[in-house]
């Protein structure tokens, strides 16, 4: 008996090794296609030996009891002749294979316990990022103590025709946004992580963190990428009808690129404000509003306002209506349809522009337009 | 003896009217078969939908019906009444009783079941479509932000409980007081013994239930705010009712199936089982254990770090009784004299893939690593190899067991075996895939999915309708059985097997034991 369970444990060894190395090749290189990634973070790193070390563990026992039991599935075999044994019980050997589990546990249980305890310190962040949850997409706000805070929403960019299938599908379908967060290397960046309206999970692999964004409550979880590159990721938590479609693009820079990139995107936020006191023309709202339109709008109501999940803006009483009511729908939304309320998403510019696209495309000529201060003065009532 | 000894009535009224454990045992195995082919249907649908990338056959939110439908049909409407089934026939046929102990609840019991889900299945065509937020029902997702067949589904989950509780109430009175005399405890089968715990499991959370699902009634239709922030109330709170419910749940499921192979391995092993005391306390053990691993499901909610280590600490202690079992059943075979009809090859199915699946449990109670397998379909892979190998596994195995003493006819044994070898390749096939494109990054519940993932995919797909297919012949050959079977009239159908059920005739009387059979003192449990 001893002897064979050293010969079989000898046996077991081979495929583990085997196996091990299959996995540990799968995963030197980039994202693996059978595998838990490693990623660019230390912490990612001790998540993924972790996960080996008890896959390892785990794969040995398995072999160990399976392999007991082919080789009484092949030597105790009734049409061997073999008369069955009787004995039906060892306390000893009950006490053996409770003891010795336990105490392998604890050998998973000391690399668990100190990894978690570093995924729980959050403290010294140098960088916070508010990250928001809405069906279906994210929102990033980069908190800082000088100057604007820059925030902006990160869009599905894959276009409806590749889902559709009528189109060929790109390298990254499904996984590519209009704006991805930008993060600096070598960073540890604090996430305050929160949803708009259902529950969402923000989830990058590369970069070990997976949290759920929760509306009405703030997790914090933090990462630090150690490599430049992009990184994607999915929403990890079903939050309705497009949870397959808000991916998530993070784009890990130098410290000196994120900082030019920052001071360009609070340029941008202060150009926002300057041209949220101009009149427009209706030339210069149908152009930006176009861009906008196809962004927000396209998915539910359609490339020609023709309508989907939304209802047609083509000829729609709404688009062709009283423009008070126009803009207080894009603002506000419908309370229980799919009609979100845009106010808190676009800034008044755009929400001025796709306002005045609408009423002005796709056949409903109405020729008036909406300025950034009707905007501004609607949402303040 | 004489006139009482009376068959059943006749026609429609034998089944709509009957208090007889059998027929009522008999009805709940056909429900769930018909569960199983509708939750089967649904799986079949998201497979060709995620047989290839891009959207080709539904919408997403038809999808997403789907995936909530497969879970609440597979769980509460197929694998749990199989199993209330098999107790209604085994259990008074194991300890010696003529019937259950409350034969009129127990009709009830039954017959609620039917309406209830073809009101579920009716809400598919409600405008707005059925339930679409999982089978975990997540508020706010299932509640502000549902649509109107959200109404219908908490009735539904009610009256599913009142069964469920109904019939638990009905195997702990039977068990506790309609024992043959002499069969003590420590004598019963572990069938009987592992559906005594799973009755005091359910007896404790399907209230638990009702109660999350009467939070979110009040939610949709009376203005209160459980679990919305807004109000003061908060969505996490939901899942901590869901899964107090929840894991106990999973145990409800797979105890019951732990039972069966322990008939099983030994009748074919023509040995007794290894351990007999050793299981009855590691299922204890495992329940106990059910009640205080709830939020290893949560992990990644933000719970404080002392929580989460609180809940990895006790998830890892399950893998203690649970070994103890798959040990045990591997000792039952041991120096055996191993003979692989049907009923074993599904038993010895049932032991290496609920092994793995208990290993990739292990990993998932890691909370670290859960970081990065949570709501992936690494998850989704697990709890297949739990569920389907698992407990529909050893339904099956239970079928081919017994069917010949429940309808005196042997099945094709030639056809059981291949039915198996199919089901066995197609269910690997189907899930062992999803353990990479789960570890590579894929989420669960997507419609569609980046193209790195699509060859496993395909494979998966391809799987699924192998195993789907498969339950067909299996389906063909009970039926060919009932009807045309070769007859068979010795009471033990199995030369190893132990246990009253066995000293009955074959088929077993529409009435059995009306005096309490004779049970050997010396004689050890069956």
């Amino acid at each position: 008996m001893v002897f064979k369970a050293k010969r079989l444990s000898k046996l077991a060894l081979g495929p583990v090794l085997l196996l091990m190395s299959v996995f540990a090749m799968a995963a030197g290189g980039e994202v693996s296609d059978i595998n838990m990634s490693p990623g660019v973070t230390e912490v990612g790193h001790k998540i993924y030996d972790l996960h080996m070390w008890i896959l390892g563990i785990s794969t040995v026992i398995g072999l160990l009891v399976f392999g007991v039991m082919f080789y009484s599935i092949y030597y105790h075999r009734k049409s061997r002749g073999v008369t069955p044994a009787t004995f039906h019980e060892s306390t000893k050997v009950e006490i053996a294979w409770t003891v010795v589990p336990f105490l392998i546990l604890l050998a998973m249980a000391v690399p668990a316990t100190t990894t978690l305890l570093e995924i729980y310190d959050n403290d010294d962040a140098e960088l916070d990022v508010v990250v928001t949850g809405y069906q279906w997409k994210w929102k990033y706000e980069y908190l800082s103590e000088d100057g604007e805070n820059v925030s902006f929403f990160s869009n599905l960019r894959t276009p409806q025709a590749e889902i559709d299938n009528t189109e060929a599908k790109g390298e990254h379908y499904l996984l590519e946004v209009d704006e991805p967060l930008v993060l600096p290397v070598d960073t540890k960046v604090r996430f305050l992580v929160t949803a708009n309206d259902v529950i969402h999970s923000w989830w990058v692999p590369q970069l070990a963190v997976k949290r759920d964004a929760i509306p009405g409550f703030i997790n914090e979880v933090w990462t630090n990428a150690t490599e430049e590159g992009v990184y994607r990721g999915q929403c990890a938590e079903l939050c309705g009808r497009n949870h397959g479609f808000m991916p998530i693009v993070v784009n890990v820079v130098s410290k000196e690129e994120y900082a030019e990139w920052l001071a360009g995107k609070q340029q941008e936020a202060a150009e926002i404000k300057e041209l949220m006191a101009q009149t427009f023309t209706l030339d210069q709202l149908m152009e930006r509003g176009k861009a906008v339109y196809d962004v927000n709008c396209l998915a539910c109501h359609g490339a020609n306002g023709e309508g989907g999940v939304g209802l047609p803006i083509a000829g729609s009483p709404v688009a062709t209506g009283d423009i008070g009511h126009h803009l207080d729908v894009g603002i506000n939304g419908v309370p229980g349809t799919a009609m979100q309320a845009f106010g808190g998403q676009l800034n008044d510019v755009d929400m001025a522009a796709v306002i005045t696209y609408q009423r002005n495309a796709f056949g409903n000529n109405m020729g008036d337009t909406i300025q950034p201060i009707d905007v501004y003065n609607h949402k303040k009532g | 003896m004489g006139d009482h000894h009376h068959g059943p009535a006749k026609g429609l009224s034998r089944w709509l009217f009957t208090t007889n454990h059998k027929d009522i045992g008999t009805m709940y195995l056909w429900f769930s078969f018909c569960m199983f082919i509708l939750g089967g249907t649904f799986a079949m649908i998201i497979r060709a939908e995620l047989f290839q990338p891009g959207m080709q056959l539904v919408e997403p939110e038809f999808f997403n019906q789907m995936t909530t439908l497969h879970g609440l049909v597979m769980v509460f409407g197929a694998i749990m009444p199989s199993f209330v089934g098999l107790a209604n026939w085994m259990i008074p046929l194991m300890i010696g009783a003529p019937d259950m102990a409350l034969p009129r609840m127990n009709n009830w019991s039954f017959w609620i079941l039917p309406p209830t889900f073809l009101l579920l299945a009716s809400t598919l065509f409600m405008e707005g479509g059925a339930p679409q937020a999982g089978w975990t029902f997540y508020a706010p997702l299932s509640t502000t932000y549902a649509g109107p067949s959200v109404t219908y589904f908490i009735f539904c989950i009610h009256v599913l409980g009142l069964s469920s509780i109904m019939g638990s109430i009905n195997i702990i009175a039977t068990v506790m007081n309609m024992r043959a005399p002499g069969m003590t405890y420590m004598k019963m089968p572990l069938f009987v013994w592992t559906w005594l715990i799973t009755a005091f499991l359910l007896v404790a959370v399907m209230p638990v239930l009702a109660g999350a699902v009467t939070m979110m009634l009040m939610d949709v239709h009376f203005g209160t705010s459980f679990f919305s922030a807004a109000g003061g109330g908060d969505p996490v709170l939901f899942q901590h009712v869901f899964w107090f419910f929840g894991h106990p749940e999973v145990y409800i499921i797979i105890l019951p199936a732990f039972g069966v192979v322990s008939q099983i391995i030994p009748a074919f092993s023509r040995k007794p089982l290894f351990g007999y005391d050793s299981m009855v306390y590691a299922t204890a053990s495992i329940a106990f254990l059910s009640f205080i691993v709830w939020a290893h499901h949560m992990y990644t909610v933000g719970m404080p770090v002392s929580g989460e280590l609180f809940f990895m600490y006790a998830t890892m202690l399950i893998a203690v009784p649970t070994g103890v079992k798959v040990f045990n059943w591997v000792s039952t075979m041991w120096r055996g004299a191993l003979t692989f009809e049907t009923p074993m090859l599904f038993s010895i199915g049932f032991l290496v893939l609920f092994t793995i699946g208990g290993f990739t449990g292990l990993m998932l109670s890691i909370a670290p690593s859960d970081f990065q397998y949570h709501d992936s379909y690494f998850v989704v892979a697990h709890f297949h190899y739990v569920m389907v190998a698992g407990a529909v596994f050893s339904m099956t195995a239970a079928v081919y067991y017994w069917l010949p003493k429940w309808c005196g006819r042997m099945y094709n044994e030639t056809m059981g075996k291949t039915h198996f070898w199919i089901s066995f390749i197609g269910f690997n096939l189907t899930f062992f895939p999803q353990h990479f494109v789960g570890l590579a990054g894929m989420p669960r519940r997507i419609p569609d999915y980046a193209l790195q993932f699509a060859d496993f995919n395909m494979m998966s797909s391809i799987g699924a309708f192998i195993y789907g297919a498969s339950q067909i012949l299996w389906l063909y050959n009970i039926i060919a059985t009932i009807v045309a079977g070769e007859k068979i009239d010795k009471p033990k159908v199995w030369d190893g097997a132990e246990g009253l059920e066995w000293t009955v005739p074959t088929p077993a009387p529409y009435h059995t034991f009306e005096t309490p059979p004779k049970i050997d003192p010396a004689h050890a449990h069956s």
